[in-house]
């Protein structure tokens, strides 16, 4: 695994002298995510495996080219998980790739995001060196937090080459509640739910329904559910699996997907097309014809930012544009980083 | 500016000549005490025009050292910005400014069921924009998280007296993740003026479990256990027999004296989960071996068995004119180890030293008991301290779980992070700061510093603040 390393660095070291960029590849299952990015494909699944994991510690450390599959799977039959219900789209992901994009699963409101769990990290930066950042402890404040800077940079900041977890225990029970309710009294009631003490851990509503998954012990389970009320789903763990890795019937087509991250007391966006709802409201998935510009504002309007999930027909940049001075400390950032630019240009912004 | 917001005479500037870690005291040149965002902005572009350094500070309750002044600088006092600006229950945020204490977001939160989570033992008097600086723990954060993941927005004065916005409305932002970069970035990346905290809902109930051990081992295997039972506790502390035998002369909690090491466990939740766990919890601790376990029965005697571990430094600090409290993080399996090399070096150092840890998350705080007005015990203790702090390196762990490094542990950082990594450090910091005018010789070494690292590793540990608790 060292020589990979070495191979990894070489590649590195040579692309920056030439000023090469170099397209960072793990699974693929998110190569529809961001902006194209330009330069030689740099395939990086073969560093792979899990190198720790001590469940009483409550953390996992694996390398970057391991499928998230086989990362998940070993902590089930330890009766744990990522807390952050990771998508896995096609089934391809990869836990570098997880990290890179730093998307989390419908549980994101109530345990957190990728960032939160990730708790330490070592990547390649652009000129080939091997660093490491944080630890596989729950709590350090020595240095500058790198392992989350990194978490959703979408590889433009280095190749990460072993990342470490926070693992959370599985709930001994779940259960998913569904109702019909429009979808503006839906985003009332997921705000006015999750200011009480009830362990709801996702959301989501599409189609006119409502759906509300608790878990915990089971006594705790059945009683939220019966203050709630609702019916009982069967089935349920594979809709929250179809919504998570979007193959829920509501993203199905080829137009394109926007991903609005709101307040959560945002109002309906008033645009055509498609909604459905997650997170307690805070994010909203939007299939619509309306142009980009308009699409921004509603985001920008509700207190967030809108991203251009999938592309669909569109010619204008994934994500949300940023202010001149946030722009610029990006840029001072990603130089920082990678001197010679050579990290998936273009993915993350078009300039760069 | 007003006129009162500017100090610089040497009776006026000298109240702030040092943090909670009183043993570095530098009075600053000047001290500025803005009202507002604009008058921060304003001083910070004159002092990058000047090339003047500047160092934040808000309650100045840290233990690292951070917001230690600079004799050619400015020392930034963002305690006038103390306005909760909006609190909004049904999206459960509430928007501050940083000189608002962080005790007082709880009490602006409480009407509406809501509190803010993270709860340094000094939450009566730090405030939140210090926790955005330091990331501030407390004794929950195993189960509800640090500062980072508990604030959605930040708004941030760069060097140049720019404002920036960071994080946003919803739960994430575009671009990278500066909110989580600034955060625990100890004042040297730019000036919070604004900070959206997440609240959450007040848990319904909570109990907790005392249970005692006649070896310190059998306590860590009995946090182990719990977690590997699938419990995230609340709150998971340990204190060994020194601890113990200082607090229960002192607060009576009730604590056995003859235990090696003794849990205290708390659940939280609703009343069927907590009924639920509490029992659970019960059960792992005899069959771990505890030789005494109890369940808080009410409210009152779940606070008065909380109430002992409250007052473990207080406590200590009784029994010894002077304290040096470490902060290490370690993995919990190593405890064992980590605690009997401790006992080691006692006996090398001829210092005692009690051992209070945040057993859920590997927190370990050795409170050493020196004199200070003894020469020799002050620098035994500082070299049993780095001692300590290298250990915890060696388990693979950290030098700081959740008191920074600031002044006080930036020596230990050179054994922390290799040259490469300090770099990577300086280069960010250089992104943000050009011309490292931002809180400078604070948390990241100079790698000139780290080559030095030998002769002038010195540090001592008196609090500034005796009467707040700490835990």
């Amino acid at each position: 695994m060292d020589t990979l390393i070495q191979q990894f660095a070489d590649t590195i070291r040579a692309a920056a002298e030439n000023r090469r960029p170099l397209r960072i590849c793990g699974g693929g299952s998110k190569s529809f995510y961001g902006n194209p990015a330009t330069g030689e494909d740099f395939g990086v699944t073969g560093y792979r495996g899990i190198v720790d994991y001590e469940p009483t510690e409550l953390v996992i450390t694996a390398r970057a080219g391991t499928p998230l599959a086989e990362i998940e799977s070993t902590m089930r039959e330890q009766g744990q998980m990522l807390g952050f219900e990771p998508p896995h789209f096609d089934g391809g992901a990869t836990l570098g790739g997880c990290i890179a994009a730093g998307l989390s699963g419908p549980r994101r409101a109530a345990a957190g995001a990728a960032r939160d769990f990730v708790l330490g990290l070592r990547l390649l930066d652009g000129r080939g060196t091997d660093l490491r950042f944080g630890g596989q402890v729950m709590k350090n404040v020595a240095g500058y937090d790198m392992s989350r800077l990194v978490t959703g940079s979408l590889g433009t900041l280095g190749l990460i080459l072993e990342v470490s977890l926070k693992a959370l225990p599985l709930p001994p029970a779940e259960l998913t509640l569904a109702c019909e309710m429009p979808r503006g009294e839906a985003i009332e009631m997921m705000n006015a739910l999750a200011g009480q003490p009830l362990p709801v851990t996702a959301t989501c509503h599409v189609e006119k329904r409502l759906y509300l998954r608790l878990a915990g012990a089971e006594t705790a389970v059945k009683a939220a559910a019966k203050k709630i009320g609702g019916e009982t789903m069967p089935n349920a763990a594979e809709f929250w699996r179809n919504v998570r890795d979007h193959r829920d019937l509501f993203f199905s087509g080829d137009g394109p997907v926007w991903r609005l991250s709101l307040t959560s007391t945002a109002p309906e966006i008033d645009l055509p097309g498609h909604q459905l709802v997650e997170w307690g409201g805070a994010l909203r998935w939007l299939k619509t014809d309306a142009g980009a510009e308009s699409v921004r504002k509603a985001a920008h309007k509700a207190g967030g930012h809108a991203t251009l999930f999938r592309r669909g027909r569109h010619d204008t940049g994934a994500f949300h544009p940023l202010p001149e001075a946030l722009m610029q400390l990006h840029r001072r950032v990603k130089q920082a980083m990678d001197p010679a630019g050579i990290f998936n240009r273009g993915r993350l912004y078009p300039e760069w | 500016m007003p006129e009162t917001g500017v100090l610089f005479e040497r009776e006026d500037v000298t109240p702030y000549e040092c943090d909670g870690l009183s043993a570095y005291r530098q009075p600053p040149m000047v001290v500025a005490l803005p009202e507002n965002e604009a008058q921060v902005c304003e001083i910070l572009e004159t002092c990058h025009a000047m090339r003047v350094p500047v160092v934040a500070r808000g309650a100045g309750t840290g233990l690292s050292g951070g917001a230690l002044p600079l004799g050619n600088g400015v020392l930034l006092s963002l305690a006038r910005l103390n306005n909760i600006l909006a609190v909004d229950p049904l999206a459960r945020t509430a928007r501050v400014q940083p000189g608002v204490r962080n005790l007082a977001i709880s009490e602006a939160a409480a009407p509406h069921g809501l509190y803010y989570a993270p709860d340094p033992s000094s939450q009566i008097a730090c405030s939140i924009g210090g926790n955005v600086a330091e990331n501030s723990g407390g004794v929950h954060c195993l189960k509800y998280g640090l500062t980072v993941h508990n604030i959605l927005k930040l708004r941030v004065a760069t060097i140049e007296g720019e404002i920036i916005e960071l994080g946003g409305g919803g739960l994430d932002a575009a671009g990278y993740d500066l909110l989580a970069l600034m955060t625990g970035s100890e004042g040297l990346l730019g000036v919070v003026t604004e900070i959206t905290v997440k609240l959450l809902p007040r848990p319904e109930s909570a109990q907790v479990v005392l249970a005692a051990f006649d070896d310190v081992g059998a306590a860590g295997q009995a946090v182990a256990n719990v977690i590997a039972a699938g419990i995230i506790p609340a709150g998971m502390e340990m204190m060994d027999q020194p601890a113990t035998l200082a607090v229960e002369p002192f607060v009576n909690a009730g604590y056995p004296t003859d235990a090696a090491g003794i849990l205290l466990c708390e659940s939280d939740g609703t009343r069927e989960e907590v009924a639920d766990e509490t029992a659970r919890i019960e059960k792992i601790m005899q069959d771990s071996g505890a030789h005494l376990v109890r369940v808080s029965r009410d409210e009152a005697e779940r606070l008065k068995l909380w109430a002992g571990r409250k007052a473990a430094f207080p406590a200590v600090g009784r029994l010894s004119p002077d304290y040096y409290c470490m902060d290490g993080t370690i993995p919990r399996r190593r405890l064992a180890e980590v605690l009997r090399g401790i006992a080691a070096m006692e006996k090398k150092y001829a210092l005692r030293c009690a051992n209070v840890f945040h057993a859920g998350d590997g927190n370990l705080h050795p409170l050493i008991l020196y004199d200070a007005n003894d020469a020799d015990q002050l620098q035994r203790a500082e070299l049993f301290g780095a001692e300590i702090l290298r250990l915890c390196i060696d388990v693979g762990g950290t030098i700081t779980g959740e008191h920074g490094v600031g002044v006080e542990k930036i020596d230990s950082m050179c054994l922390q992070f290799g040259a490469a990594e300090l770099e990577t450090f300086h280069a960010l910091k250089h992104a943000f700061d050009e011309h490292g005018l931002l809180n400078p010789g604070k948390a990241v070494p100079t790698l000139h510093r780290c080559a030095e690292f030998g002769r002038m590793h010195v540090h001592s540990g008196h609090e500034k603040f005796p009467e707040l608790p700490r835990f």
